[in-house]
């Protein structure tokens, strides 16, 4: 059991640190591209070659990125089949159709026409790179849908049903998958991936003031990276509401474990700072956070856009009180039951394992019928008390303050910056400070966006399918010192290569500043 | 254009596009080797499959997974 939760453990901080690594540079792929297509498409408009200089240099920058990113997600993959195969062959063809897609999507759309894009100046039609720079872009945001439309069916399984003789879901309605949780999802992670690529070119461009080269390159990349990083941001925090709502129905548990909140009222305020008391259980009489500075209303506007809504809480939910489909509070099935009937879906499967090797088909189908009956619980019949069933609450609640605070500060910094590059006293190519807060904010963006995905993951668990597998039943009969040697392999690897872009990113920066871009002098 | 120069463009434009290229080149040998690193050393030393390696075919990895999951369950 010891090796068991070691392995379960190092397998997951694993997946955390390759999809963590993964994520540095996946938004900026997804942002940048976007920014260089709408650069290209002024320059082609304008005829003006100092758009067609700024177009290539960030093209630059987006080619580094996507060179050194580019095959990180694959490791991910290898994980699923070595560390976790139960979870593999169980979630079917559910998972693996849309990765499927999403390989053939990513090789097709964006091999080809990022070549057109770094290769074609001069040797394609102006039309036709401008077509294939958008394409890109369309290519690396579809390549996302299939990737999130997978994680979300994590978070809310649906369009499938459990096949006992296959042991794995089987798709019955593809449709299904493109569910509320997953176009919440996708489009928060789409365009929170703008907003941290204007985050990005703001700050490089701002370093070109602070060293007083190419100003106005560096006014023009603030320009159409700050309304894109804004409007990108505010679809961001638009589509975090949706998702939010998307949560209380779907994963009543995640937020409450969100927002630390063990006791639901009506009128719920939210957490604007905190601290979570690590001695609060959701059985014991102590207080739920050391301190906190609440914003009355707030939680029953988030999750149910109501003033009075009632929000339940861990311990609520613990007994039963959730979230219906249509928003409405409903005392349900306590955690309790849930585990008592998740045991009575194994021991039906196991009647059906037994019947099936003796042929006998009236018992299989009686057996079948009782496991259909429970599925919906099975996941809670590992777990031997209600306590495992609750995620990580301190890292959850802390995540979500890191992401909301972020966010608000980003939201600032676009109109301080989009202000003060519009102004007529010019204060950002004037004011160093300015500057300089430009570019020392822009490693927290990715802080913000690692700490949305903090919450969306940890607050899920102990789940790899909400209520159908939990983590330690996900897991392959491995050994630990396996998976802790390659956590520290990967650990080198993905640094030396976040090293490495980071130093030819700089390099190229410094390089290209140095030169005139007020005319197309690359090569 | 006729099409029987599509496959001559096509070539000349990554021909020229991979000759032409400066930072590129760097680019390219960090994906070559990253590459090697993640599908021969990794994947193959580090990473495999499971259910492929160990069972000959579906029914065999659904039972394994099913002793499993019922395992896991006691």
């Amino acid at each position: 059991m010891d090796d068991l939760t070691t392995v379960v453990d190092w397998s997951r901080w694993q997946f955390a640190l390759t999809a963590i690594y993964h994520w540095l540079f996946v938004p900026l792929t997804l942002g940048l591209s976007l920014m260089v297509a709408v650069m290209e498409s002024i320059y082609l408009k304008k005829k003006s070659e100092k758009w067609l200089a700024a177009t290539k240099f960030w093209m630059t920058l987006f080619g580094i990125n996507f060179a050194i990113g580019v095959a990180t997600g694959i490791i991910l993959e290898f994980e699923f089949g070595t560390n976790w195969s139960n979870y593999s062959w169980f979630v079917g063809d559910i998972f693996g159709a849309p990765l499927a897609i999403e390989g053939l999507v990513a090789f097709f759309i964006e091999a080809t026409f990022v070549a057109v894009m770094f290769f074609g100046w001069g040797k394609v039609s102006p039309k036709f790179h401008l077509v294939s720079t958008w394409m890109t872009w369309f290519g690396a945001s579809v390549s996302a849908l299939w990737i999130l439309v997978a994680n979300a069916w994590m978070q809310y399984p649906t369009g499938m049903e459990f096949d006992p003789a296959q042991m794995r879901n089987v798709m019955n309605n593809f449709w299904e998958l493109f569910s509320g949780v997953a176009i919440n999802k996708y489009l928060h992670a789409v365009f929170s991936g703008w907003a941290l690529s204007g985050v990005f070119v703001i700050g490089v461009s701002a370093w070109f003031m602070y060293k007083n080269r190419n100003i106005p390159f560096a006014v023009r990349s603030i320009k159409v990276g700050g309304w894109i990083g804004l409007i990108g941001l505010l679809l961001t925090m638009w589509t975090g509401d949706g998702s939010a709502v998307e949560v209380t129905k779907r994963q009543p548990m995640k937020l409450a474990a969100m927002e630390g909140l063990y006791h639901g009222h009506e009128s719920a305020g939210i957490v604007a700072a905190g601290i979570v008391n690590p001695n609060k259980t959701w059985n014991n009489d102590e207080d739920e956070y050391l301190f906190d500075i609440t914003v009355p209303y707030g939680l029953s506007i988030l999750a149910k856009h109501d003033l009075h809504a009632y929000v339940p809480g861990i311990a609520d939910i613990i007994q039963g009180f959730t979230i219906d489909e249509n928003g409405d509070t409903v005392n349900t099935i306590s955690y309790a039951e849930r585990i008592r009937l998740g045991k009575l879906a194994h021991e039906a499967l196991r009647e059906y394992d037994t019947a099936r090797a003796n042929q006998d088909l009236v018992a299989m189908a009686e057996a079948e019928s009782a496991l259909r009956e429970y599925y919906p619980f099975f996941g809670y019949g590992y777990f031997d008390s209600v306590e495992e069933a609750i995620p990580p609450v301190g890292l959850t609640f802390t995540a979500f303050r890191i992401m909301v605070f972020l966010g608000t500060y980003f939201l600032l910094y676009y109109i301080v910056a989009l202000l003060a590059v519009y102004s007529k006293g010019a204060w950002l190519e004037k004011k160093r400070w300015l500057q300089w807060i430009a570019m020392v904010s822009v490693p927290l963006m990715w802080v913000c966006s690692e700490a949305g995905w903090a919450v969306a993951e940890v607050g899920r668990q102990p789940w790899t399918v909400q209520d159908l597998l939990p983590t330690k039943a996900a897991i392959s009969e491995i050994q630990s010192g396996s998976v802790i040697l390659t956590f520290w392999l990967f650990a080198v690897i993905f640094t030396v290569l976040l090293v490495a872009e980071v130093s030819i990113m700089l390099k190229q920066v410094n390089k290209r500043s140095l030169t005139n871009l007020e005319i197309d002098n690359a090569h | 254009m006729n099409a029987g120069s599509l496959p001559r463009r096509v070539w000349l434009l990554y021909y020229d596009g991979f000759r032409s290229m400066t930072v590129g080149k760097t680019l390219w040998a960090i994906i070559l080797v990253k590459l090697f690193i993640f599908f021969i050393v990794m994947k193959l030393l580090f990473f495999p499959n499971v259910l492929n390696e160990n069972f000959d075919n579906d029914e065999e990895r659904a039972d394994h997974v099913r002793t499993e999951l019922l395992n896991k369950g006691n």
